[in-house]
């Protein structure tokens, strides 16, 4: 009887804890959802704000936003997956390449704040880039480089060793072999590293805030859309902390809903792309 | 010797400080199926792939002594590797078809040494296919996932796959060992077809095996070659008294 008791207590606890965590989680995208939505219009979305004209808008963010996506990704992606097949399928495993690891394990748990401090001074100061796109772009490239070559390294240590020896007994050498076959079969694992790795930049402020700053005009000219990359931008997220900062909470939910918005979008992506590379029927239960 | 398709002399290995292969001196003959036997860790399967230079991959592993593929030594300066495994190539105790369609398992090979026309990979694959015996099963299925096989079909695939490259010797590492008796079967009556044309080596578990599909056996124990022969006056009249003691299953 006792024991009947006790486990539908625990029953009833496992239930409560399910519902908070999904009720908490829904209840905050409903909360930011209707406190922003109504603020976000064509007009929001497609202009910059303007003091004269007394209008916000959020274009020039949305613009320097992908810069910084793309161009970080542009520097961290090659580096990345290029020193995990160096680590997993050249060195040779040892003290080297366990330091390597553990340091590259670090870094990933450093608060993004270091990050900023180190580029600022680095790529800003030493450098000379300024406040600029790039010297964020650098900057971040060091922060997510941790999350693209450990899944690369995960998922490259994933693929069988029988996939290695057939493709080398058949005469291919090591960087075809990596190429056609290690490569592809790691590709779901990649794919995810890469993913946490746009989320971790869309959602930076801290390491940002003194790298790249927080302009927000759009390009005048067509020279102006290259000659960005070395002028400060700030991001979605840059901007909702300056407006929290100026007290505009309308701005801030409107801009928190567009972010969520490029969140979600991405989380679909990632799934479709994952489902694409993993090829289907791939368990070895046998028959056709 | 002259019918000799491979021939070692002296071969040493050493795996670190372990003495893995002791002074093998052994003649394989040309189109003919030689099995190797002896109990696990004797070293027959590190015999055999340093027949392709498959060790060459183990950090730790030392070579001494030569390796003769039609008189010239195989780990000789010039030799280039890939041109090796493309004439002596390799199928393992496991089924490994990569993970993609069958026509890019067997199209593989022949595309990492440069054939590029489409016609040319499509006579490749089928003829390999037909080689192996797995044709008529697969025919219809050549753009679906290889893994999606049964255990026996993927075994056949990976032996149409070396068979791809147009090999003069064939280097099979217990390759039914992972299959049930009707698949071993099949694998066995393939071998007996393919000796016509390539030169076999086959490491088997299983004497009976041995007995079925082999011209020639070498008998290995602890890392040494204790007995060669013709398979059938080895298992009737073996000279040496540890061979008489293993295939009688005294031992192994």
């Amino acid at each position: 009887m006792m024991r009947k008791l006790k486990d539908d207590v625990l029953l009833c606890l496992i239930y409560l804890a399910a519902f908070l965590a999904e009720f908490l989680l829904i209840g905050i995208l409903a909360y930011v959802f209707v406190r922003g939505f109504p603020h976000i219009s064509w007009h929001f979305l497609t202009t910059v704000t303007s003091i004269l004209e007394g209008t916000v808008g959020i274009a020039g963010n949305i613009v320097n936003t992908i810069y910084m996506v793309v161009l970080t990704l542009a520097i961290a992606v090659p580096v990345g997956i290029g020193s995990a097949i160096y680590l997993n399928e050249y060195a040779r495993p040892g003290k080297v390449v366990r330091l390597i690891e553990f340091t590259t394990q670090t870094l990933s748990g450093i608060p993004s704040i270091i990050f900023g401090l180190f580029g600022m001074v680095f790529f800003g100061v030493t450098l000379g880039l300024g406040y600029s796109i790039l010297t964020g772009a650098l900057t971040l490239s060091l922060m997510v480089l941790p999350l693209i070559t450990r899944n690369t390294q995960e998922a490259l240590k994933a693929v069988p060793e029988s996939y290695r020896n057939g493709a080398v007994g058949m005469g291919a050498g090591k960087w075809y072999m990596i190429r056609t076959i290690l490569l592809p079969s790691a590709m779901p694992g990649i794919v995810t590293g890469i993913i946490l790795a746009v989320g971790r930049i869309l959602g930076e402020s801290a390491a940002l805030l003194f790298t790249a700053g927080s302009g927000y005009f759009l390009p005048r000219s067509f020279g102006g859309w290259f000659h960005k990359l070395v002028e400060s931008g700030g991001t979605l997220t840059i901007q909702l902390y300056l407006s929290m900062e100026k007290a505009q909470y309308d701005t801030a939910f409107g801009i928190a809903v567009v972010l969520l918005g490029m969140v979600l979008c991405l989380n679909l992506v990632t799934r479709v792309m994952v489902s694409r590379f993993e090829m289907p029927k791939y368990t070895d239960a046998g028959g056709r | 010797m002259s019918q000799n398709k491979i021939s070692t002399d002296k071969l040493n290995l050493y795996y670190g400080d372990n003495h893995i292969l002791k002074d093998i001196t052994i003649g394989i003959r040309a189109k003919a199926v030689t099995a190797l036997i002896g109990p696990s860790g004797c070293g027959k399967s590190t015999f055999l792939k340093s027949l392709n230079r498959m060790n060459d991959l183990i950090d730790g592993v030392r070579i001494e002594g030569t390796v003769y593929l039609d008189g010239k030594d195989i780990y000789g300066p010039q030799v280039d590797v890939t041109r090796l495994r493309k004439r002596v190539g390799m199928v393992f105790q496991q089924p490994n078809p990569f993970p993609m369609s069958i026509y890019d398992n067997i199209a593989y090979g022949p595309k990492v040494h440069g054939v590029k026309s489409k016609e040319r990979l499509d006579e490749i694959v089928e003829q390999s296919l037909r080689q192996a015996a797995v044709w008529e099963e697969v025919e219809n299925q050549l753009r679906k996932p290889a893994l999606g096989l049964s255990g026996g079909q993927k075994q056949r695939l990976c032996i149409a796959r070396a068979l791809a490259v147009e090999p003069e010797v064939l280097l099979m590492d217990e390759p039914t060992s992972a299959l049930d008796p009707a698949s071993t079967l099949k694998v066995e009556e393939l071998i007996n077809r393919l000796k016509r044309k390539y030169t076999i080596i086959i490491v088997t578990h299983n004497m009976q095996q041995a007995v079925r599909v082999s011209d020639d056996t070498a008998f290995f124990l602890l890392g040494e070659m204790v007995e060669c022969g013709t398979t059938d006056r080895l298992f009737a009249r073996p000279t040496d008294r540890r061979t008489k003691e293993y295939i009688t299953g005294k031992f192994g």
